[in-house]
């Protein structure tokens, strides 16, 4: 224990760090909060003097927007599909960058690339390498050039062309093509964690497997696996925390308008939907979206936690 | 199971690739291992002891040579086909499974017609604990049991299978001075009870000496002695392994031979018959002196430690090549701690002469 003497100097250390806490961290939570519950806040009208009453107004008028229901059902959907795909693919790349001796260093980096490039900067390479030309003022439906490389690959093996992201695709190749941009973006990171988790685990336990002449897939569902789940649980946890807050790599494909050309916001999301409630004005309905997306990413990983509680070996 | 090295030999490929040293981790070893026995390879860290291990093991391959389990040939065998047990230095007990799963791994392992029933794998887990005595920790995890208990779950996680051969890679290392005694025991129980030809690892002596049935004193990857615990501490064949075994080591002087008479110093301590004069390297146990008042070897005493059986006597001679001279006297001889000096006679079954410049032993008769 401290003597008094010494603690208030260990206040004043910290005092720089708790005051920019306090302005920029703590003090805008608590304001979400307060902006919430004020039924139909607006920022400008309260600086002109209005007063607002206190209540969930501003919840229900969001869970009534079927805009609101739409960003929603797009989050969840984007997160459910890549998560795991990007777990599984990073924890097989891990093993397998992990088993060989040539080139590692030079596949690791090259794993890495992704990480280091700026998110919007990939999304515009995959808008084009997804994209098609010539379609947009075409008749609908009909694509007359391709020359995006994904559409000309699938030419060169005799399919026929998708409308991936332009003006008339569905639903479904614009989820496609998010869910392969997202898990691609998604995959460095991972795999940088899973391959440190798999060189710290101890050879020896290879050796021993060996001895005991335990199969290529024992080894790695009842070893590999379990030895490395607190880090699988890490990658999962952070990935369903970030595939909650998707939106750059939206806005990296589609731009702003979030969607194709004729079904503008068809792709938004939870933060999109929160970011376009601030540049309406609207602070009160935005902060209730994002204490409902806060609450949503509080409950997913409350619940992985209760997983990988059972799940995990630490 | 007896067991057949035939000139095994391992050779590291240099980790520098400018320089081409190449390591000899152990050289043209060879050696008959007899069915049912225990046997200790011995050295220190480096001289290929654990090379020899992983290479009957499988885990390794031999650059030369061949291995034979019984008459087959296993050199080319992989490790899970040769029914080894290994038991690792650190255990290696898989953390995420109780020790009934860690138990019963190797047996889920099993394909086909070798692999057992249920009811069967339960009973030989069982059966495996009970040898070792940790039948009532089946279901706590590796990180809730000693390092005592960490031993015998590996040891019980090895025998499952019933191995052919059974490896210990340094089995003691890990454990407390009381311990050691103990599980030394234990294994050697172990060892009689289930009768599998067993080699094990280690850089203690003391270890090796206690419960091997045979010993392999090795020295930068070259076999120096095999043979039985007393035998080879009793005729060490050159003064590396004489060095290398007993506790408090051996004392070494230099010293000569000049007409059958052996010197050291100035002291002649000894006569033999038919020696050539030489320069030489005298090696005497601790136990091979015996206080006399008129004795040849003159020593300057520098304390008496008195260890209730025994007394231990600290002295110093200007030809020895220790610091100290450390000396084993029965207490029921009095020696007087204040007296500068002390003479002593040797026993000439316990003096080993070695050659000054290869350090070979010289073999000699008492006149």
């Amino acid at each position: 224990m401290v003597d008094n003497k010494q603690q208030w100097k260990a206040w004043l250390y910290l005092a720089p760090a708790i005051a920019l806490l306090l302005v920029f961290t703590v003090w805008p939570i608590i304001n979400t909060i307060r902006m919430a519950f004020l039924e139909g806040y607006k920022s400008l009208e309260a600086a002109g003097g209005v007063t607002f009453s206190f209540g969930i107004g501003n919840f229900v008028k969001v869970i009534q927007y079927q805009r609101f229901l739409n960003c929603l059902k797009n989050t969840i959907l984007l997160c459910v599909l890549t998560v795991p795909i990007s777990t599984i693919l990073a924890l097989l790349i891990a093993v397998a960058l992990n088993s060989i001796r040539p080139l590692q260093r030079i596949l690791q980096t090259i794993f890495f690339l992704p990480y280091v490039t700026n998110s919007i900067a990939i999304g515009m390479v995959f808008a084009a390498m997804f994209n098609i030309v010539g379609s947009f003022y075409g008749t609908e439906n009909e694509i007359i050039v391709t020359a995006g490389i994904i559409n000309n690959v699938i030419e060169f093996f005799g399919g026929k062309a998708v409308n991936w992201i332009n003006y008339g695709s569905s639903y479904t190749a614009n989820i496609t093509v998010m869910v392969v941009y997202i898990v691609w973006n998604a995959l460095p990171f991972k795999i940088l964690v899973l391959l440190g988790g798999l060189q710290g685990i101890n050879k020896q336990y290879y050796d021993a497997a060996k001895v005991d002449g335990t199969s290529r897939r024992r080894i790695f569902s009842k070893i590999t696996v379990p030895l490395l789940s607190p880090m699988l649980a890490y990658v999962v946890i952070t990935g369903f925390i970030g595939g909650f807050k998707e939106y750059t790599s939206i806005v990296g494909i589609f731009g702003e308008a979030m969607g194709p050309a004729d079904d503008a916001k068809r792709l938004n999301t939870m933060v999109g939907f929160i970011y376009d409630a601030l540049s309406s004005n609207n602070q009160g309905r935005a902060s209730a979206a994002a204490l409902i997306l806060f609450g949503i990413i509080l409950v997913v990983t409350m619940i992985n936690m209760q997983v990988s509680k059972k799940r995990v070996h630490y | 199971m007896k067991v057949v090295l035939q000139n095994l030999t391992k050779i590291f490929p240099s980790r520098n690739k400018k320089s081409n040293e190449e390591v000899v981790a152990v050289n043209d070893f060879s050696f008959e291992i007899p069915d049912g026995k225990l046997i200790g390879l011995l050295g220190p860290s480096g001289c290929g002891k654990s090379t020899t291990l992983y290479m009957i093991s499988g885990l390794q391959k031999p650059t030369s040579g061949k291995i034979f389990f019984g008459d087959d040939d296993v050199t080319e065998l992989s490790t899970e086909n040769r029914g080894v047990g290994l038991v690792f230095q650190n255990y290696a007990l898989y953390p995420h499974m109780t020790v009934k799963q860690n138990i019963l791994f190797p047996l889920q392992n099993l394909k086909g017609a070798d692999k057992p029933s249920k009811e069967e794998m339960l009973e030989r887990a069982h059966y495996a604990a009970k040898l070792v005595q940790i039948d009532e920790l089946m279901d706590r995890k590796p990180s809730e049991l000693s390092g005592g208990q960490q031993q015998r779950v590996a040891i019980a996680r090895a025998l499952v299978k019933m191995p052919r051969v059974l490896l210990l890679d340094e089995p003691l290392s890990n454990l407390d001075a009381r311990l050691r005694l103990q599980t030394r025991e234990e294994i050697r129980r172990i060892q009689k009870e289930t009768g599998i030809t067993t080699v094990f690892v280690t850089h203690d002596q003391e270890e090796a000496m206690s419960i091997s049935d045979m010993i392999v004193v090795m020295k930068l990857g070259i076999v120096q002695q095999i043979g039985k615990p007393q035998d080879v501490y009793d005729s060490p064949v050159n003064l590396f392994v004489a060095k290398f075994l007993g506790t408090p080591p051996i004392n070494v002087f230099n010293g000569h031979i000049k007409d059958n008479k052996v010197y050291i110093g100035e002291d002649m301590v000894l006569e033999v018959k038919d020696v050539p004069n030489q320069e030489v390297l005298i090696g005497i146990r601790p136990e091979g002196f015996v206080l006399q008042e008129n004795g040849p070897l003159q020593c300057r005493l520098n304390n008496v430690e008195v260890m209730g059986r025994d007394v231990s006597i600290v002295s110093t001679n200007d030809a020895s090549a220790n610091p100290v001279i450390r000396s084993i006297i029965n207490a029921d001889n009095k020696v007087n701690s204040d007296a500068e000096f002390v003479r002593y006679a040797i026993k000439p079954h316990k003096m080993f002469i070695f050659n000054k410049e290869n350090e070979e032993r010289i073999y000699f008769e008492v006149k």
